[in-house]
């Protein structure tokens, strides 16, 4: 494994937004000279000072603010310092982000950073996945970047839209996840589209974000067992790419659907809701779901190990649905 | 609309007053037409806002300037310059409206020429207009440019009208929130909206520039409103405008706005801004009497005009709808 983090990639794709394009600024909380709470912004304000700016602590009206340039025919990008902070812009972002194309015909292509997902000891309000809530909204584009190649060209991809995308970046890989180089291994996916990232046949394992790295080790463990386990990074949740999923389920007969998000609806219940729909004859068991615990995401790591989905948790969730 | 850059004060009235009688008499057919149950949906007018509306509109060019109007700005609209099929088009549902039924009443807008189509949730344009001036700095398009938000007593107490003055004042952007205190949000008093003495106190708070008139009160209304364009215009910062005045209507066509004191008809802030300018405009020899009746009956025409066409088109066709929410082609599912 090489020297390029998860949090280079998104470093390096800005700078290479900022450089290429003078439609692109980012605007956020202690993005400026500081370069950023996790440096996602580091020595960008140095090269592009106009164009990235240091916000006040207001989610809705840093939302607005982009909403506002976008139609002015800038490309904004808005981090928020932590995802869970978004719940403050929430009405700008389904509102007035998600409603502006379809009520006026004119785009609002802004990206929205949300920096998502637990760490050890980040708590309830710092730990949170909102991909789900966000999904739910008509006209708003969701990805969930895994890789180190993906985190980079999925933000590019991303800021060349002409929608409003949440761009949702794992805190959890950010240090710990490296590559060789930004470069993608295969053929470069467009924002819509999944990725089978290990074949398998005799069940598939369906997530997105961190827990695809989870479900790879987790399919390691069953393959010292005989099982081969196919996984699919879904890499945008909106829109889902249900071809690849089910086109998955054809060649398995089984599925797990794996999200670190709260279990009430949500992305792992629109999986198995598709693959029920229109693909019910292809399975050879009732589908499952493993999610986070239904409370807050709790402080303390020994309760958050347990509170989300882990090598563990996931490798008996296989083991199960391959008994079924 | 275009002012002239030799506009005369006398001129530059007589243009507002003649939006004013504009907007009156539109709005008045659209009352009718609601209450004939030929409306889709709701109707929401602004008598009695008129003439600080007006005011706005008429400091503000269409396709240079931002004015993100809201729900009772229809004397603004048409003074920027919005043309009057885009009302009767929405409010009647036809499909050739600004946006082809998907959105009604006074959600529409034309955000390229600086008309943002503002959501329903109170304040939320404020960092609009913000952005839009924003990008225009980025782009080296601010120059002699100036954004307004409309709002009114009921949205300063939501956050993002907080948020949104605040972000404003921190960008020191040229811009103007006119805020139209009538008393009333839908049917609650200012006594339940706000306990400061008076709102243009919170301009200090936020680091902008305060002014306050009486909005019934058109000369008054258009002389504190172009000072304020011109501060923002020549760089000033933002300036807060809060006019009093009373909504003469209920919250929506559907609202009999009983709930009005009559003593608050009957004081000062209750007086009909549009007769107000009428006797001011007459008395002043901004304009005479022939004129008056002339400009009411062109009005007139035009209103009866835009209704009758938007009332021949079609409405949308959910058949021809093609549903598409997403501005990528790639991103739409497919049928």
């Amino acid at each position: 494994m090489g020297e390029v983090t998860y949090i280079d990639a998104i470093r390096e794709a800005q700078h290479d937004l900022l450089a290429k394009d003078e439609r692109v600024f980012i605007y956020g909380q202690d993005v400026g000279a500081f370069g950023g709470a996790f440096k996602a912004t580091h020595g960008l304000h140095e090269l592009f000072p106009n164009r990235v700016v240091d916000a006040p602590i207001s989610e809705d009206a840093m939302i607005g603010l982009a909403v506002g340039a976008a139609i002015e025919g800038m490309r904004p990008i808005v981090e928020m310092q932590f995802a869970d902070f978004s719940s403050v812009g929430f009405n700008q972002i389904v509102n007035q982000a998600g409603t502006h194309f379809y009520r006026t015909g004119v785009p609002a292509p802004i990206t929205v950073r949300l920096p998502s997902g637990g760490t050890p000891g980040s708590g309830p309000f710092h730990s949170q996945m909102m991909e789900s809530i966000y999904a739910y909204y008509p006209g708003l584009v969701i990805v969930t970047p895994a890789t180190v190649a993906d985190a980079y060209s999925m933000l590019l991809d991303a800021v060349a839209l002409d929608d409003p995308v949440l761009y949702c970046e794992h805190k959890f890989l950010y240090r710990w996840l490296k590559a060789d180089d930004l470069e993608q291994q295969g053929e470069h996916l467009p924002i819509g589209r999944a990725r089978i990232v290990r074949p398998g046949k005799h069940a598939t394992v369906v997530t997105y974000s961190a827990m695809v790295h989870e479900a790879l080790r987790a399919s390691d463990a069953l393959a010292e067992e005989g099982w081969e386990i196919e996984v699919v990074d879904l890499r945008s949740v909106k829109p889902l790419d249900t071809d690849t999923v089910i086109a998955s389920v054809a060649r398995t007969g089984r599925l797990l659907a794996v999200g670190e998000a709260f279990p009430w609806g949500g992305v792992t219940a629109e999986v198995v809701s598709r693959v029920t729909s229109d693909g019910f004859h292809l399975l050879d068991a009732p589908p499952q779901r493993l999610n986070s615990r239904d409370t807050p995401v709790p402080y303390h790591p020994n309760l958050w190990q347990s509170h989300r989905p882990t090598l563990e948790s996931i490798s008996a969730a296989i083991r199960d649905l391959l008994r079924l | 609309m275009v002012a002239a850059a030799s506009e005369t004060w006398e001129d530059h009235v007589r243009r507002t007053f003649r939006a004013m009688v504009t907007a009156r008499t539109l709005e008045s057919k659209l009352a009718s037409l609601y209450k004939a149950g030929k409306i889709v949906g709701g109707v929401y007018i602004g008598p009695g806002q008129e003439a600080v509306s007006a005011s706005l509109g008429s400091c503000l060019t269409w396709d240079h300037d931002v004015f993100a109007a809201l729900i009772r700005d229809q004397g603004g609209r048409t003074a920027f310059g919005e043309p009057m099929l885009d009302a009767t088009r929405s409010y009647l549902g036809s499909a050739r409206g600004p946006s082809r039924g998907r959105d009604g009443n006074i959600h529409r807008g034309h955000p390229c020429e600086g008309l943002p189509a503002m959501i329903s949730h109170l304040g939320a344009m404020v960092s609009v207009v913000a952005g839009m001036l924003f990008a225009r700095r980025l782009q080296g398009r601010l120059d002699g440019v100036v954004g307004a938000a409309s709002i009114g007593d009921g949205a300063t107490s939501t956050g993002a009208f907080h948020e949104g003055m605040n972000l404003a004042a921190v960008e020191n952007l040229p811009m103007v929130v006119l805020l139209s205190n009538n008393q009333f949000a839908y049917s609650t008093p200012t006594e339940r909206q706000f306990a400061c003495a008076s709102l243009v106190d919170k301009a200090i708070g936020y680091g902008v520039t305060g002014h306050e008139v009486d909005g019934t009160d058109l000369l008054a209304s258009l002389e504190v409103v172009s000072k304020a364009v011109k501060s923002a215009r020549e760089g000033q910062g933002p300036q807060l405008v809060v006019a009093n005045l009373l909504r003469l209507s209920g919250h929506g066509e559907h609202d009999d706005a009983f709930y009005v004191p009559e003593e608050l008809r009957k004081s000062a802030l209750g007086r009909d801004c549009l007769e107000v300018a009428e006797q001011q405009l007459l008395a002043g020899s901004y304009i005479t009497e022939a004129e008056l009746i002339q400009w009411k009956e062109e009005a007139a025409e035009e209103v009866q005009a835009a209704v009758a066409t938007a009332q021949q088109e079609p409405g949308p066709d959910p058949y021809e709808e093609d549903w598409k929410v997403y501005a990528s082609p790639d991103l739409n599912p497919e049928d």
